[in-house]
């Protein structure tokens, strides 16, 4: 850590007076991504304090799931986490499978992976387009949306809505894919890794993007591990935990893929991570599309599920982390109690750390890595 | 007399219109370009196109509520978008196009468009000041540091350009040029050139440089309170600037109105050429680059630029004394 101007300008000027004030961004603010407010006490350019308020978009999710069936619950799901709603679908359907222990046949568990994956990647590219956007560069937020749409029309094209996704059922899915669809899946494979080192090339090499995020908002292990920082940002550290590898649901442990890890814990390992973890994806999903075997998608399950009595936990690794599901079921129809521990949440806590002692337009560049979604905070 | 004065108003008012016709147009041309290197189409709604589309924004901008924040300083925050761009265009008026023709071709015609653009950016430090919002002081700020900072990293650039040409006088510096060898002083300044193009982008407050709007930190900067036709002032003093610097450019290093032959009837065209070739420049980068920190800005021009631009002047003399006398 350097040592900090904004304290060192302060003390020199003690006698006379503090000249801080208080800027508030937000709820509105195009920075924050959403109805995040930050109440940021500057002096002059540097920022000494940020405190972020929360709850703009609270809607009381896990009282909501208490009062619902189980099903009822899935298409609420996607609305936390709208960039990653199969992510929620899956982590909400193995929690519900692994407490009512229902199977599920192989076909469906190779088909959620592909269609979780794609999800994944449009997730890390509205991601780069986003940064980028907070970064001040407007074409790569226009590019990285453009190879998303086809992500989306793919996405579409099986599920039936291109944002919320409401597919997969307890003990399978909603409906089969295609072959058609396989193919269209192996194509834009193919487009992708065409595609992404011209990312690269416009983003990664620049020297403006170096100078920005390198170093930039350093997080060490200590600190990771200590807010409980998830998913990438944790991976930027360099500490190699993922739920898809380090406790193993569905299927993943059949396909072989790298948990990407950056050294510094900076915007720029966060950055690089996002993108590995884009050709990671990829790795998966081609693993998955050629080893995809035939058969039914969808095991016998009660149309209403009573769920035994006891309670479950599920980890899931969402584009933003790791996200698990906790439910208390008395038996019945509904849940007694649901807690979800979202990803973004814990991301944020540390945030303020972060941001002390930095400049206005580096704390946003940070905010802007973190990838927060914030109906997902909020809940 | 009379007549020579009508005659002078009338010039100005051709070339007044012309210069909007060409501002409006530059908007449309930014966003086109943009567009296509951003894998879209740009405007196509307003006419075959979208060509008319600067004109519906004019007309949109133009009857949209003047809106103003109550605990703004009032005189201030109405003079800040008029200086913006009363300066901006004030340059004009010595920019020679074609050979003879400038409105009023003054002996020192660099050191007042020099000037001039100080001035505009006084109006971007009134309006942050005057709005009486944190994030338009900030904007405000921003602009005086960096304005001041690149001025003086421009003003050095185009000393090298001054002492190979003898002159301040815009017509003379491109009547001397031609004569050079190279025909422009873009070769022999390469120097000068690249701090010219750089300060350019930093003056006229475009990205990578474009501290003052900043859109994703301060929302919009210095005119964050400014509606409607104040907001549209703004807008076209920064591209009358945009004009202004790709024509300064033009005539210090690409030879201004000298072309590879004469085309009759039309001396403009060299010109104008180079200036939008500059003015492609201006938009090229801003697909391209994100932007600098505004601190990282201060060390480019303060330990980057002004040092380049002073050996620049440096070997020039040098050049001069010994090799090309």
């Amino acid at each position: 850590m350097t040592t900090n101007p904004a304290t060192t300008i302060r003390h020199s000027l003690e006698p006379i007076g503090d000249e801080s004030f208080i800027l508030n961004l937000g709820p509105q603010h195009p920075g924050t991504h959403g109805v995040l407010r930050i109440i940021v006490k500057m002096d002059g350019e540097y920022v000494l304090d940020a405190d972020p308020v929360l709850g703009y978009g609270h809607r009381m999710q896990e009282k909501i799931a208490e009062n619902m069936t189980y099903s009822q619950m899935l298409p609420y799901m996607a609305r936390m986490d709208y960039l990653a709603a199969l992510s929620y679908n899956q982590a909400w359907v193995c929690a519900v499978e692994k407490l009512c222990e229902y199977e599920v046949p192989d076909r469906a568990e190779y088909i959620r992976i592909i269609t979780v994956e794609l999800n994944r990647i449009s997730s890390h590219l509205l991601w780069y387009g986003a940064f980028l956007l907070d970064l001040g560069a407007f074409t790569p937020f226009l590019q990285a949306f453009a190879d998303r749409e086809k992500i989306l029309d793919l996405l579409e094209s099986v599920t039936g809505s291109r944002l919320t996704y409401c597919y997969y059922r307890f003990g399978g899915v909603f409906q089969d894919i295609t072959d058609s669809f396989l193919c269209n899946v192996m194509d834009y494979i193919k487009y992708l890794r065409e595609r992404l080192p011209s990312y690269h090339d416009l983003v990664s090499g620049n020297v403006i993007f170096q100078h920005r995020t390198s170093g930039i908002g350093a997080i060490t292990c200590s600190d990771a591990a200590e807010y409980g920082v998830t998913g990438p940002i944790l991976r930027g550290t360099g500490i190699s935990y993922d739920v898809r590898r380090n406790e193993p649901y569905s299927i993943y442990q059949r396909f072989h893929f790298e948990v990407p890890t950056g050294e510094t814990g900076g915007c720029q390992a966060r950055y690089t991570v996002r993108m590995q973890e884009i050709e990671q994806s990829l790795n998966i999903i081609e693993q998955a599309v050629t080893t995809i075997p035939d058969g039914p998608i969808k095991s016998k399950v009660p149309k209403i599920i009573k769920a035994p009595e006891g309670e479950v936990a599920m980890a899931v690794e969402t584009p933003r982390g790791e996200l698990v599901v906790y439910i208390v079921s008395r038996g019945g129809k509904t849940p007694y109690r649901v807690k979800f521990r979202v990803p973004s949440f814990s991301n944020l806590s540390i945030f303020q750390k972060l941001a002390r002692g930095k400049l206005l337009q580096d704390v946003l560049g940070i905010l802007g890595s973190l990838d927060l979604v914030i109906p997902e905070i909020d809940r | 007399m009379v007549i020579e004065i009508l005659l002078t108003i009338l010039l100005i008012v051709v070339v007044f219109s012309v210069i909007m016709l060409h501002v409006a147009y530059a908007t449309y041309f930014e966003r086109k370009v943009i567009g296509h290197m951003q894998v879209r189409m740009g405007p196509m709604r307003v006419g075959p196109h979208g060509l008319l589309q600067p004109i519906a924004d004019g007309i949109k901008l133009f009857f949209k509520e003047d809106v103003f924040p109550e605990t703004a300083d009032k005189p201030t925050f109405y003079a800040a978008p008029i200086i913006c761009l009363v300066a901006a265009l004030t340059s004009i008026a010595v920019i020679p196009f074609w050979e003879g023709m400038a409105i009023s071709d003054i002996n020192i015609g660099l050191l007042f468009i020099l000037a001039m653009s100080s001035l505009a950016g006084w109006g971007v430090v009134l309006a942050g000041w005057a709005s009486n919002s944190k994030y338009a002081f900030l904007g405000g700020l921003r602009a005086s540091a960096q304005i001041i900072s690149y001025e003086i990293a421009m003003g050095l650039s185009i000393v090298g350009v001054m002492m190979m040409a003898g002159s301040l006088n815009m017509s003379e510096i491109v009547k001397a040029q031609a004569q050079s060898p190279f025909g422009i002083y873009a070769i022999p300044q390469v120097l000068g050139f690249f701090v010219f193009l750089v300060a350019m982008l930093a003056e006229t407050n475009r990205t990578p440089f474009d501290m003052p709007e900043c859109e994703s930190e301060l929302v919009a900067g210095y005119c964050t309170e400014y509606a409607g036709f104040r907001f549209a002032l703004f807008f076209l003093g920064e591209y009358v600037g945009m004009i202004v610097m790709a024509s300064v450019g033009t005539i210090c290093f690409l030879g201004g109105w000298t072309g590879p032959f004469e085309v009759p009837f039309f001396p403009i065209i060299w010109f104008m050429l180079k200036v939008y070739f500059l003015i492609f420049f201006f938009y090229w980068v801003r697909a391209t680059l994100p932007r600098y920190r505004y601190d990282q800005i201060m060390a480019l021009g303060w330990k980057v630029l002004i040092p380049l631009a002073l050996g620049n002047v440096i070997l020039t003399g040098i050049m001069k004394t010994f090799v090309w006398h």
